[in-house]
């Protein structure tokens, strides 16, 4: 494959809540939660952020790291599964946000928690085969949780966005592999607020089966180890399956170290194993392989396998790192978080 | 805000498009179709802010419109762009932290919403230049 990642952004609400807040508030054990997810604290988006403009500050971020030029980018794709529309599409705003229309083509993805790395698949075949220029693909979300279930522990806010294309690369997408089936782990029917899951049902035949699959397929395919790899990144819903996968399937846990953002930002849904990524590349040097599969409930899992080049140091510190955004939270109590999720109707 | 008035505007919100007027260098936000200056021989060109400014002076309003009123208490400021133009913003940081000379950036915010089922507004709010 001659196509990669030219460039990338993430951004994160600067609020969070703490696991225990969330706990004292159901009469749930904190610690059996902190134990059992390993999520210490999640991000919550301002009351004035949504998807859209997760989607737009991650993309204006990639554009300022790599110095591109919006008008080369022919397609901008966003996955998410809060996007604020159900009709008119987040990348619209985004494309005008970052001054990249009108001479391009536009579309939202959905797919669970790998709607972000599906966009991400779909500029590769648009750049690779000449259509495009350059192609964004962005995983943003605010993700929702039901008031007292367990996704309230997990669903965080976030997104990452990068600039696919064939030259000045930093990071060469080596091949791809998908593993895709009809499994009912996880829904939100039109209209609903709240999304439904099937419990314990989201492991087994959901998360590992897919993930399992899609990461020993691509290895396969490609005639690759763990071994060969500096870095893992799996989806993170929590922090306790990528790293049972990465066991599962043979990568260490300093491979997967980097990348692993989950127990201080929660799951981003669709940008959670992108943060993964752009945390990853943050530390990577150039020469450094990077093996990363996503999983999107319903269910499906897309494996990449990245190899980094020398450009990445010129263009590392050029926006903001997931560190950096990680760092310096506003925490806030419970009534804080509902009136910012909207669980308050007023 | 109806919504043919905030899509006429689209641009200058997202993303601080004003004007320049290359005869007398000066600079406006909103944009001007003329020079007040120079008038007819002025030569007025859109100009894009980089969206760094300072605060001039500022509120925190606790008694708002209805469309704000889950909002409050919120920070309203006259922001001074590093160009010269002012132009009244939201400013979204602690409010221990605003004052005046504070140095902030361009974020990209929803402005508000006609309703539950309505158009959202999205647009330019400031931020600390020191966040994040």
């Amino acid at each position: 494959m001659n196509v990669g990642i030219v460039s990338y952004g993430a951004y994160i609400p600067r609020y969070r809540i703490k696991i225990e807040e969330i706990a004292k508030v159901w009469g749930d054990d904190a610690s059996s939660i902190l134990d059992g997810l390993m999520i210490y604290e999640k991000s919550v988006p301002d009351m004035d952020e949504d998807t859209i403009t997760i989607a737009v500050e991650a993309a204006r971020h990639a554009i300022n790291r790599a110095g591109v030029d919006p008008g080369r980018i022919g397609a901008i794709f966003t996955g998410s599964e809060s996007h604020p529309y159900a009709v008119k599409p987040t990348s619209t705003v985004v494309a005008e946000a970052i001054g990249a229309t009108p001479d391009l083509t536009v579309a939202d993805f959905e797919f669970a928690c790998k709607a972000g790395t599906a966009a991400i698949q779909a500029c590769m075949g648009l750049a690779e085969s000449g259509i495009v220029d350059l192609g964004m693909a962005i995983g943003a979300d605010v993700s929702q949780g039901a008031p007292g279930d367990a996704l309230e522990y997990s669903a965080a806010a976030g997104g990452v966005a990068y600039v696919i294309g064939k030259e000045n690369l930093i990071a060469k997408i080596e091949s791809t592999y998908s593993f895709t089936t009809d499994t009912p782990d996880f829904w939100r029917r039109e209209g609903m607020p709240y999304p439904e899951h099937g419990g314990r049902f989201t492991g087994e035949p959901g998360y590992f089966k897919h993930v399992t699959s899609a990461a020993t397929g691509l290895m396969k395919r490609m005639g690759t180890k763990p071994s060969d790899y500096n870095y893992a990144i799996f989806h993170q819903p929590n922090g306790k399956f990528p790293t049972r996968v990465a066991k599962m399937l043979g990568f260490s846990g300093e491979q997967i170290k980097p990348g692993l953002v989950v127990p201080r930002l929660g799951n981003t849904y669709s940008g959670s194993c992108m943060m993964g990524l752009a945390a990853t590349l943050d530390i990577a040097k150039p020469g450094d392989r990077i093996f990363m599969t996503a999983f999107g409930s319903g269910a499906g899992s897309d494996a990449f396998s990245i190899s980094v080049t020398d450009r990445i140091d010129e263009i590392r510190n050029r926006a903001p790192s997931v560190e950096k955004l990680l760092s310096n939270p506003i925490y806030m109590d419970y009534a804080t978080y509902a009136k910012h999720k909207g669980k308050i109707k007023l | 805000m109806s919504v043919p008035r905030f899509w006429r505007r689209l641009k200058n919100l997202y993303n601080l498009i004003g004007t320049h007027c290359k005869k007398c260098g000066e600079y406006y936000y909103p944009p001007r179709n003329m020079c007040p200056k120079c008038r007819r021989i002025g030569q007025v060109v859109p100009f894009k802010f980089k969206g760094i400014g300072e605060v001039v002076t500022f509120t925190i309003v606790h008694s708002a419109a209805k469309d704000f009123a889950k909002n409050t208490p919120y920070i309203l400021a006259i922001i001074k762009l590093e160009e010269g133009p002012h132009l009244t913003s939201q400013v979204i940081c602690n409010h221990n932290d605003i004052h005046i000379g504070m140095k902030v950036k361009s974020a990209f915010r929803k402005l508000g919403e006609e309703s539950e089922k309505g158009m959202i507004y999205y647009g330019t709010k400031f931020v600390p230049l020191a966040d994040n």
